[in-house]
């Protein structure tokens, strides 16, 4: 199946302490941090890997295409994706500071009428705006079936459905959803059986978290395309729904750690001071 | 090819996220059960470790000495036992085969070592032939359309697992000296090649090494690497001396791993109400430490940029081997110093790799034997 998987980059994760706001309280600043694929994509470029390959052959089933919106630099964390095995890239370029969520949900629609893929897999949010909201506008302006959280996905019907489940807070949701639809994905999408394609045998167990690109995949992804356009070119509607117009940092934190001699007297802390129950 | 910046930073960043992730975590259980799990050797592959050294046209990645020697600062991170898997594929294993094997021996081989499904050793040290190495005892004589093979080799890397020894022994048994050497490719399984013990070490353990012993072992022809005679020793000292500066860039590497925990411990650790990072005497160390696993990094990629432009480095590499192996021991001793008590105690990790990187100063050529190339080149150039 050809799936198309978006993808931003983000802030190192593990650096967000570094993070920064700009004087004015107007806008992030990010000087010298370094730049990573927003983990829930990553997953779920691993994902569609997944789905698209007999890992006990090492075949290749279907077409992978990774597209990021954003600066011309964005083409690197694309190429990352290359390496891990997708087949070719589409990025749209557009100053970070234009983009929220609709233009995004809008400029995905226009590019997933020129791909016209089978299913868009996305993570369910990014980790820096936490928005958590492309994936259900994408679904909604298609108008196609939606799945979103998924933890795992078989596929059915010889590829024309996906069975997937999705994690809630009293359990697990079972959820059968039509090809063409749009399935954003939560971490465990990424344990080792999380994904059944039907070419795989499904006794394969894959290593926990999103592969490791091989060295060679590194060095074959500057080869493979990526196609560039601006933004105004997809013809979709640029204007943003929303703005930010402040940030702020949280607090500094003023927590400080002391040891106490006994269960006791930690209970006695829990409770009488930081009044905890 | 030479790559270009990005995919290069890519590679170093692919390999750190692997090591840190995967292996470091691992350390201390590879030390434990002298083995480094067949799942990490399998991982390993995937990526390519394998094949740094391989021409992409035997499967390889074919990486230049800079690009190879980036890999190996960040395989330096963790214990060496895991870069041990790979060195002698990467190092000592293949390089003889892709600097002198034939056409035919490059092709039956050099895909499966770059892949990792044979593991490649080299066998050239004997139970009277260390530093001396071409004071050889073992033979391959002639008999028709093979060679049959009688001796001992010691302490070599990866023979409990080896697929393919490069052997090397002596087709003219008259012959004194370097002379008469020639090297063998000898798949391990075949009648007269047997294994003694694995070696019990002072560290470095998951690496493994033991006696080779051929008794009447019988190779075909084909064998002899290269199709002549007589040219082993050369070979043999081509293939260590390509792999000095991969020892020197995984020590180099090793440092800096020892130079961040001491640097992270002395900042926590107080003693006299203070971290003991803020006294002079501790800074002290960490100052020597940091301003010589800097110029041992310095002085391997200028080296590694010299090979790539085509120039002979082998007394650059000499000294590079010699300074960052001798190097790590120092910087491995402060270590072990600036955590104190911890620091001979083995959860804390360090005195592992105290003993771990004992080593690096003692094969592939000795300190001594170091200066004994370095003092030879200088002497030949000059006359
Ligand atoms: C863990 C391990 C792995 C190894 N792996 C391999 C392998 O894969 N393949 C392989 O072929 N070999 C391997 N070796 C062997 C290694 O290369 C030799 O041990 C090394 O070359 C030294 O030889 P030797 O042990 O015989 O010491 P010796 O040569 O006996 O040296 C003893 C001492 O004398 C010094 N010395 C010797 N000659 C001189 C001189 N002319 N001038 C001044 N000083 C001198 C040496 O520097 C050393 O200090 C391995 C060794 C170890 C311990």
């Amino acid at each position: 199946m050809k799936i198309l998987v978006p993808l931003k980059r983000v802030c190192d994760p593990d650096n967000a302490n570094k993070v920064k706001v700009s004087g004015d309280g107007k806008a992030v600043t990010s000087e010298g941090l370094e730049w990573k694929p927003n983990p829930f994509d990553e997953y779920a470029v691993e994902a569609a890997l997944r789905l698209n390959e007999n890992a006990a052959k090492n075949e290749k089933l279907g077409e992978i295409v990774v597209c990021s919106i954003g600066v011309a630099d964005v083409a690197q964390t694309i190429r990352q994706a290359l390496a891990m095995g997708a087949d070719r890239g589409i990025l749209v370029t557009a100053d970070d500071g234009a983009l929220e969520s609709t233009v995004v949900a809008r400029a995905l629609k226009a590019l997933v009428e020129k791909e016209k893929p089978d299913l868009v897999l996305m993570g369910k949010q990014t980790v820096d705006g936490d928005s958590n909201a492309v994936g259900q506008m994408l679904a909604e302006m298609l108008g196609w079936p939606m799945a979103t959280f998924v933890a795992s996905i078989s596929t059915s019907d010889g590829g024309k459905s996906l069975n997937v489940k999705r994690e809630v807070d009293m359990g697990v949701v079972t959820l059968k959803v039509t090809t063409p639809a749009v399935v954003t994905v939560d971490l465990r999408i990424v344990s080792p059986e999380a994904v059944k394609n039907g070419a795989t045998p499904d006794s394969h167990k894959y290593n926990e978290g999103p592969r490791y690109a091989s060295l060679k995949g590194i060095m074959q992804a500057k080869k493979k395309k990526i196609d560039q356009l601006e933004l105004p070119a997809l013809g979709s509607d640029a204007t943003p729904a929303t703005t930010y117009p402040r940030f702020e940092l949280p607090p500094a934190r003023s927590g400080s750690c002391t040891f106490v001699e006994s269960v006791d007297a930690l209970v006695d802390k829990l409770k009488n001071q930081a009044k905890a129950f | 090819m030479a790559l270009d910046n990005e995919s290069l930073d890519q590679l170093i960043k692919g390999v750190r996220r692997f090591v840190k992730e995967r292996l470091v975590p691992l350390e201390a259980q590879v030390a434990e059960t002298d083995e480094v799990p067949s799942e990490i050797i399998r991982e390993m592959g995937e990526m390519g470790l394998f094949g740094m050294s391989v021409p992409e046209q035997y499967g390889g990645l074919g990486l230049n000495a800079e690009e190879e020697m980036a890999i190996a600062f960040e395989m330096g991170q963790t214990s060496p036992a895991f870069r041990s898997k790979i060195g002698t594929n990467v190092g000592i294993g293949s390089q003889g085969i892709v600097l002198d094997g034939t056409e035919e021996q490059k092709e039956k081989y050099l895909p499966k070592i770059a892949s990792g499904e044979i593991i490649a050793s080299f066998a050239l040290t004997e139970p009277d032939a260390g530093s001396d190495a071409g004071a050889q005892k073992t033979t391959a004589i002639r008999d028709g359309d093979s060679y049959i093979l009688n001796g001992t080799k010691r302490f070599i890397t990866n023979a409990p697992e080896a697929g393919l020894f490069t052997v090397f022994a002596r087709t003219d048994p008259q012959s004194k000296g370097t002379k008469g050497v020639s090297a063998f490719l000898v798949e391990s399984g075949v009648p007269g090649l047997s294994l003694g013990k694995n070696d019990v070490k002072m560290g470095q353990r998951g690496a493994h090494t033991c006696d080779v012993i051929f008794d009447d072992c019988r190779v075909p022809a084909s064998a002899l690497l290269g199709g002549v005679e007589g040219q082993g020793f050369k070979t043999a000292m081509k293939t260590l001396d390509r792999g000095r500066l991969h020892i020197a860039a995984v020590c180099t590497g090793i440092a800096e791993r020892l130079i961040r925990d001491s640097l992270a411990y002395a900042m926590e650790r107080k003693q006299f109400g203070r971290p003991i990072a803020e006294f002079q005497l501790i800074q002290d160390m960490l100052a020597q430490s940091r301003t010589e696993a800097y110029a041992a990094r310095c002085m391997v990629m200028e080296t590694a940029k010299k090979r790539d432009a085509g120039e002979n480095v082998s007394t650059e590499a000499s000294c590079c081997k010699l300074f960052c192996t001798e190097m790590v021991g120092r910087v491995a001793d402060r270590a072990v110093q600036i955590y104190g008590g911890a620091g001979y105690v083995a959860e804390y990790g360090i005195e592992r790799f105290y003993r771990d990187v004992r080593l690096f100063r003692l094969y592939e050529g000795t300190s001594e034997i170091q200066k004994l190339v370095i003092a030879r080149n200088m002497i030949r150039g000059a006359s």
